[in-house]
């Protein structure tokens, strides 16, 4: 199949964890907000473990891209 | 009780999410051109990717709400339906199986059937199949618009519909291949949405060890907690085997080893992964013998560590139950508000009236168990309260529990905005790709099983194709109105279940002659099957489990056995059917003449096959090397948790 799964996942995570990182600051001071996950910004943690995994991903894909061209049909 | 608000962020998440599954099916759009480009993939995709969307597939919505229930409910011992109703049936399949459902071309696992034995034994396989998926994937859509509405206030028939329609859209688009594509991307979805609420429920706990030992103080006596009556060992929630071994009545499943063992370890769990079709297909999908082999071992890791992410969450809200500085419960059953609004009334006239007798009138008007105390200190009250605040009151005195919603109420205790997105957007990618794989293995079971074989044969590919398109519209709708159907009549629905149980069963007795025993013929099997079908259904009208009354849940023909819960007479009953079914198809076997010669059976049956010769290959690669080491770890973690 001519579409690595690798691209939309790691796209995906990409994106969604630099939002997570981009609310987890904007939002870092909010204590209250921040209360119920135990006083840790998850948001920007987690939001920056998502953004490895899916950076990960991409380079995995390209890395594929390159070794094994997918031959367009 | 207050639906929880979804903030920019959440919404955000949610939208990139669908956009991304979509995307997905519309990218893959271009690459399909005939029936089984659509239907089964055309054998093109690698092993890592069937790898996980074959425990995507299996890892519904149900699954992760049911296994957190079931953590609550029995702590550790969950695992066994992953340590022992699992693993070795996924390298059994690995090794032994997956042979011949890829090398026989079989394009599904009734066309398996047909090769080895005969169309009568595919007809009754492939109908009961198809059945079984619309109904599996109506029952779980209910259950995800329920919790929806519940948690979020959404609108039940908006969230069926645009959840079901987002699968409709991508599985049209792509195919079998785009709904494996997006299970991948929905397995670390999942992944990564659930990890932190665990890991903020364990911290929040004080770690493993306070947390095993707050369980081990509920586990003698769990009636402080509502949690049933009986009292056990100390380390019945925090041990697999112990409380096991001491027999039935030292764990909260009511099990003793030997139903676990055999009933569930190779009954009932040969008889899923194994033999059907909705996790097969994945493997069937694999670019080649290799890949399709080592299927279901990439998938039995981290069905092996599964255990960690669902079955956690539900012994972390046990614990936090017991500590009642962290204001937790179990959410109770849920409620319409119509009667919670007539006993909202019903607390306004027990208070007019003598508080003492407030219990069975509120009791009676909610039709649950209340908290005594609660209810006449809230009685007490009523007077300067709102009705929202009775209403509250009320919610709070409940003292039965939802289990099933014990996952969604740790996101709600511990995930703010953004975290929140992430974990509802991973509760819906569950849902999701237990409904794709029900919908793309019911359209290829009854485009090719049904439709081809016995309604249109010999039509061209492009109709095929077209039938494929077709009936995953019709597949959706019928799961909608099964849905529908679920929301109405509870009962109903557990009958269906019960009778898909009958049918399930014994077929691995089936496929364990069929596949291990050349001389097993067509009409052995399927009176064989049969014949375990009725025995199973007869098993049931004779026996009944502790606490239940005669009807649906079994002994209304006379009680001949009492088992001590549902599950073992579940387990026992699997037994008796397989056993019933694997005596039968042996002995008419016997006695009834071969259809098929040996030539015939090449490809179908291990003796008459070829051995795949993989001594060359990495060890990596070789199937039975992976499947040992993956046994192996499985008995360690058995150990870890003995």
């Amino acid at each position: 199949m001519g579409l690595d799964i690798r691209w939309p996942i790691g796209l995906m995570f990409s994106l969604i964890g630099v939002m997570l990182v981009v609310y987890g600051l904007i939002t870092g001071s909010n204590a209250e907000l921040y209360h119920r996950s135990l006083d840790i910004n998850v948001n920007l943690l987690w939001g920056m473990l998502l953004t490895v995994f899916g950076v990960a991903m991409l380079i995995l894909a390209w890395r594929g891209a390159r070794v094994n061209p997918v031959p367009q049909q | 009780m207050q639906s929880v608000q979804l903030g920019l962020i959440d919404y955000a998440i949610l939208i990139i999410y669908v956009a991304f599954v979509v995307g997905i099916g519309f990218a893959l759009r271009r690459y399909l051109k005939s029936s089984s480009d659509f239907l089964t993939s055309g054998r093109s995709i690698p092993a890592w990717v069937t790898g996980l969307a074959f425990i995507s597939a299996n890892l519904g919505a149900l699954e992760l709400v049911g296994m957190a229930a079931s953590g609550a409910k029995y702590g550790i011992a969950t695992s066994h339906f992953y340590w022992v109703g699992a693993i070795p049936a996924m390298v059994f399949l690995a090794i032994f199986m997956m042979p011949f459902y890829y090398g026989s071309k079989a394009r599904s696992v009734p066309e398996y059937l047909k090769m080895r034995f005969d169309e009568r034994v595919r007809a009754l396989n492939s109908i009961a199949f198809a059945v079984m998926t619309v109904f599996a994937s109506g029952i779980s859509m209910n259950a995800l618009a329920k919790l929806l509405n519940q948690l979020l206030g959404w609108n039940y028939h908006i969230a069926l519909w645009i959840c079901s329609g987002v699968v409709l859209i991508y599985v049209l688009k792509g195919g079998l291949t785009s709904a494996i594509y997006t299970e991948v991307l929905q397995f670390f979805m999942i992944v990564l949405g659930f990890a932190p609420v665990v890991y903020l429920g364990l911290k929040d706990v004080g770690g493993w060890g306070t947390m095993k030992a707050s369980l081990q103080t509920v586990a003698q006596n769990p009636a402080a907690l509502n949690l049933g009556t009986n009292a056990y060992p100390s380390e019945a929630w925090t041990s697999a085997w112990k409380p096991l071994l001491s027999g039935p009545a030292a764990n909260p499943m009511g099990v003793d080893w030997f139903a676990m063992v055999f009933g569930l370890g190779f009954v009932l769990s040969f008889g899923y992964w194994c033999t059907n079709f909705l996790v097969v297909q994945r493997a069937m999908a694999a670019k080649n013998m290799s890949a399709a082999r080592r299927t279901p071992l990439i998938a039995a890791v981290p069905k092996m560590l599964f255990p960690a992410l669902v079955i956690v969450p539900g012994m972390i809200a046990i614990a936090l139950t017991s500590m009642p500085d962290k204001q937790y419960r179990i959410p109770p059953p849920i409620i319409s508000d119509n009667v919670y609004n007539r006993a909202v009334e019903a607390v306004k006239m027990a208070a007019a009236m003598d508080p003492e007798d407030a219990l069975p009138m509120v009791s009676e008007a909610m039709g649950r168990k209340l908290n005594a105390e609660r209810i006449t200190a809230l009685v007490k009250g009523a007077e300067q309260m709102t009705d929202q605040q009775i209403k509250q009151g009320i919610y709070d005195a409940i003292a039965e529990y939802d289990y099933d919603g014990v996952i969604l109420s740790l996101v709600k205790k511990y995930c703010p905005p953004g975290l929140l997105g992430l974990a509802l957007t991973a509760l819906l990618a569950s849902f999701m790709s237990g409904m794709a794989g029900n919908v793309t293995a019911f359209n290829t079971v009854w485009t090719y099983d049904l439709y081809q074989a016995y309604i249109a044969p010999n039509k061209s590919d492009q109709h095929y194709f077209w039938m494929g398109q077709a009936v995953t519209v019709v597949g959706i709708l019928l799961s909608i109105a099964c849905a529908y159907f679920a929301s109405m009549y509870n009962n109903a629905m557990d009958i269906i279940q019960l009778v898909f149980g009958f049918v399930n069963a014994p077929l691995f007795a089936t496929f364990l002659l069929g596949m291990f025993w050349a001389r097993t013929t067509g009409t052995g099997a399927f009176l064989g099957l049969f014949g375990g079908i009725a025995g199973s259904a007869l098993f049931h009208a004779f026996t009944l489990s502790a606490g239940n009354a005669p009807g649906v849940k079994g002994g209304y023909l006379a009680v001949w056995q009492t088992f001590p819960s549902e599950m073992a007479q579940n387990f026992w009953l699997a037994s008796f059917a397989f056993t019933v079914c694997f005596v039968l198809t042996l002995g008419i076997s016997l006695v009834t003449r071969r259809t098929k010669t040996d030539a015939e059976l090449k490809g179908l049956v291990y003796s008459l096959t070829p051995k795949i010769k993989d001594e060359e290959k990495a060890w990596y690669l070789r199937p039975a090397t992976l499947g040992v080491i993956l046994l192996v770890c499985c008995v360690i973690l058995n150990l870890i948790f003995w």
